[in-house]
């Protein structure tokens, strides 16, 4: 069935004209091409962010380097961060969450197909938007150029004051525009999970990787708001005069900071629970058993959802606040850990016993499984107040996010990849250039961040351009750069394997990993449009698993 | 290969989900919810930082009338949709106008404030704290009355061209939905501007 399907698709694409195919991706409005825009268009991003990530670490390379100037240097850090977490995390979790979710819960579409085309519009108006400002951002004035505010903008260094031209709009309506792209995909994967699941398919039933994108999506609609509103008080300010954050006429710098982390710190699990929901897919099928206590991983996951919308303070312990307020965050952050422990311990459970495979998707999760664990365990370290007070933006802080955003994040969605590429494909990936990728850049990882803790313990603050010699700093930042070049060389082999698999990849078939969720039931890629030919009836956590073992189906145990 | 061949008939035959455009707009009501919250606890924490005049004590008068109009507005619109759910297209028609001129009332009505502040009073949203977060607070509200009163009118239009019928029931259910939300938001505004503001 996979090669008819491709066969007539082939066909069809020797039949017209690059326009026309053009036109059919840029009106489409099925799931499957969308979530490959969204993916497409998050991969290009992270090689723009890459590229200032490494400008960054050549400046820092050596003390007293001039390799960028300062006005530069401070563009790059703003726009590193707003790319990598607004252009490219947020749009490639969707992407993917897009993409599988109808398929999990044997759906045609999402629930609401034309605001998914919406959404992804406008998402990547808002990406094309910010990085307009290099162009756009000095304006009449012939000041400033690309926003340099640092990604949480605080004020008042985002006034009109300190921060004229327009590069600072710029960074605001590409949020904002982005931000309502993010709300309304929520809407829909909420919508799809909610209303379009096929008969049988109960909450309880529901793969947790659907579970996880419906937790995720809740707090998208309450984290991404808050942000929202607060970029919209920014415009206020800096357009119409108003004084939100003007502290001359009575505004407060801290109410930005706190509306900023009302959203940034829900942000970070908006962002690791669909990498939470790719280990919990390719954990078991790996390991060859099913996952390990199903309904405390829900339990867990909405857990961790409650608590971290209430533990956004820890980002500004240093900025004063009252012992009581103090005592709170600090307690919240600490008990966000425990769920979050149960997971991890799950995830062990799992494999135990199991007859673990070690195909270049299990290890990735594995590197995420340890990498996550000692992010999770600087973070309970940060929490306590008294040490934070000592640490606050140093480059402690830079190393412990990073071991998040790249040990954690970054490590599941390259699993991720490995994993689900054969059925958006049709092909696999090259098992010899996927472990070069994980050796490599499990190397240039570890070089680069966990060396990164030790000049930050000893002092170094984030954001500096440069340093003086002779502070103990040289050596560990000449590695962590090396570090940086490393993790390049192997995201460039990834997308060597990426584009050279796409032509010269092994045909995947329907179920080349003999997995157990619905996505592998339909050809690889799944039939354009429709998904499934006729809507499937499911009677367990692993309908494959009942179809392919009659004679002992989980639907006797569940 | 496209079917999973496990039988559930008697699953399949009682397998009803939520209606996808409820879940949608309950979806969309939790995160406008959470733009107004930012908004109120921007107000609230701004009431009496003020540097300079004029103060709400000085400025404010409570419009009963208008609020009184907005909030029956939910009534009409709930009758309406019942009229239409029987098939009863002109009582329908008539409740949706009748919405559509209290929720046009309610516009006007702060409209009308509104220019009493900036030309008898000189509060604008430039003057201090207090114009800063008034008028984006009410700005959001009356954005919000604005874009149901656009939506109402295009339902409207269908419905005089003949369109709406008893099974566009569920559909419109998902605007009053919404209709109601803007009306609960209004008694949060006026309580934070009106009452706990002064």
């Amino acid at each position: 069935m996979s090669s008819d399907v491709m066969a007539i698709q082939s066909a069809d694409a020797a039949g017209r004209s690059w326009t026309e195919v053009l036109h059919e991706w840029v009106t489409t409005v099925d799931h499957k091409r969308l979530g490959v825009l969204y993916i497409l268009y998050a991969l290009f991003f992270l090689v723009i962010g890459g590229i200032e990530a490494t400008i960054i670490r050549i400046q820092l390379m050596r003390p007293h380097n001039d390799f960028v100037s300062p006005q530069v240097f401070n563009r790059m850090f703003t726009m590193h961060g707003t790319t990598m977490i607004f252009f490219v995390a947020m749009p490639i979790l969707f992407g993917f969450a897009n993409y599988l979710v109808p398929l999990m819960i044997g759906a045609r579409d999402m629930a609401f197909p034309r605001l998914n085309a919406f959404s992804f519009w406008l998402t990547a108006f808002g990406g094309f938007l910010l990085y307009f400002s290099f162009l756009g951002g000095s304006g009449l004035y012939g000041a400033g150029n690309a926003p340099d505010v640092g990604w949480w903008a605080y004020a008042p260094l985002a006034s009109r004051a300190f921060s004229p031209g327009h590069s600072s709009d710029y960074w605001t309506i590409a949020l904002l525009a982005s931000g309502f792209g993010s709300i309304a995909t929520a809407i829909n994967i909420i919508a799809t999970i909610i209303s379009m699941r096929c008969p049988g398919m109960t909450l309880g039933r529901m793969p947790l990787f659907a579970w996880l994108n419906l937790v995720m999506s809740g707090m998208v609609l309450l984290a991404i708001s808050p942000l929202s509103a607060a970029q919209i008080m920014l415009l206020v300010d800096r357009y119409l005069g108003g004084h939100f954050f003007d502290t001359q006429a009575g505004g407060s710098a801290t109410l930005w900071m706190h509306f900023f982390w009302i959203f940034g710190h829900p942000e970070v699990y908006v962002l690791i629970i669909p990498c939470f929901a790719f280990a919990s897919e390719i954990i078991p099928v790996f390991s060859r058993k099913p996952i390990f206590g199903y309904p405390v991983m829900v339990g867990a996951t909405v857990c961790i959802a409650f608590v971290s919308m209430s533990v956004w303070a820890h980002h500004m312990f240093t900025i004063g606040m009252n012992s009581y307020a103090n005592s709170f965050f600090a307690i919240t952050t600490m008990a966000v850990g425990v769920p979050t422990g149960i997971k991890i311990f799950n995830w062990l459970g799992t494999m135990w016993g199991g007859k673990i495979q070690f195909k270049t998707p299990m290890l990735f999760c594995i590197g995420f499984l340890f990498q996550f664990l000692i992010a999770g365990l600087t973070g309970i370290m940060l929490s306590a107040a008294p040490f934070n007070w000592q640490l606050s933006g140093s480059y402690f802080v830079v190393a412990h996010f990073h071991y998040v955003i790249v040990g954690g994040i970054l490590f599941a969605l390259f699993g991720a990849f490995y994993y689900w590429y054969p059925k958006i494909t049709g092909r696999m990936l090259s098992e010899t250039l996927g472990k070069l990728h994980f050796w490599l850049f499990l190397i240039g990882f570890h070089l680069t961040f966990d060396l990164m803790h030790v000049p930050g313990v000893l002092g170094m603050p984030r954001r500096i351009y440069t340093y003086e010699p002779g502070r103990g700093w040289d050596t560990l930042n000449y590695l962590v750069t090396i570090g940086a070049f490393v993790q390049s060389i192997a995201t460039l082999v990834f997308v060597a394997n990426l584009i050279v698999s796409y032509f010269k990849g092994k045909k995947a078939g329907n179920d080349p990993w003999d997995a157990w969720t619905l996505e592998w039931s339909v050809s690889s890629p799944p039939p354009p449009a429709y998904n499934f030919a006729s809507i499937p009836t499911v009677a367990s956590r692993r309908p494959l698993w009942d179809l392919k073992h009659p004679e002992d189906p989980d639907s006797r145990y569940e | 290969m496209s079917t999973i061949a496990t039988p559930l008939p008697e699953t399949t035959a009682t397998w009803k989900l939520p209606y996808r455009g409820k879940v949608g707009m309950a979806c969309l009501i939790v995160a406008e919810s959470a733009i107004f919250t930012i908004f109120v606890v921007a107000y609230l924490f701004y009431v009496g930082k003020s540097f300079s005049g004029p103060t709400p004590r000085e400025v404010l008068e409570t419009p009963i009338f208008y609020t009184v109009c907005l909030l029956s507005s939910s009534l009409t619109i709930h009758l309406a949709g019942k009229a239409l759910e029987r098939g009863r297209r002109a009582a329908f028609l008539l409740l949706w106008l009748l919405t559509i001129a209290l929720g046009a009332f309610f516009l006007y009505g702060t409209g009308q404030e509104w220019h009493r502040f900036i030309y008898e009073r000189g509060l604008t949203i430039s003057t201090n704290l207090f114009g800063t977060t008034y008028y984006s607070l009410v700005g959001l509200h009356a954005f919000h009355v604005t874009a149901g009163l656009t939506l109402l009118a295009i339902v409207l239009l269908f419905g005089l061209a003949g369109r709406v019928g008893p099974e566009h029931s569920a559909r419109v259910e998902v605007l009053s939905l919404y209709w109601h939300f803007v009306d609960a938001v209004w008694i949060v505004v006026f309580t934070v501007v009106y009452v706990l503001g002064r």
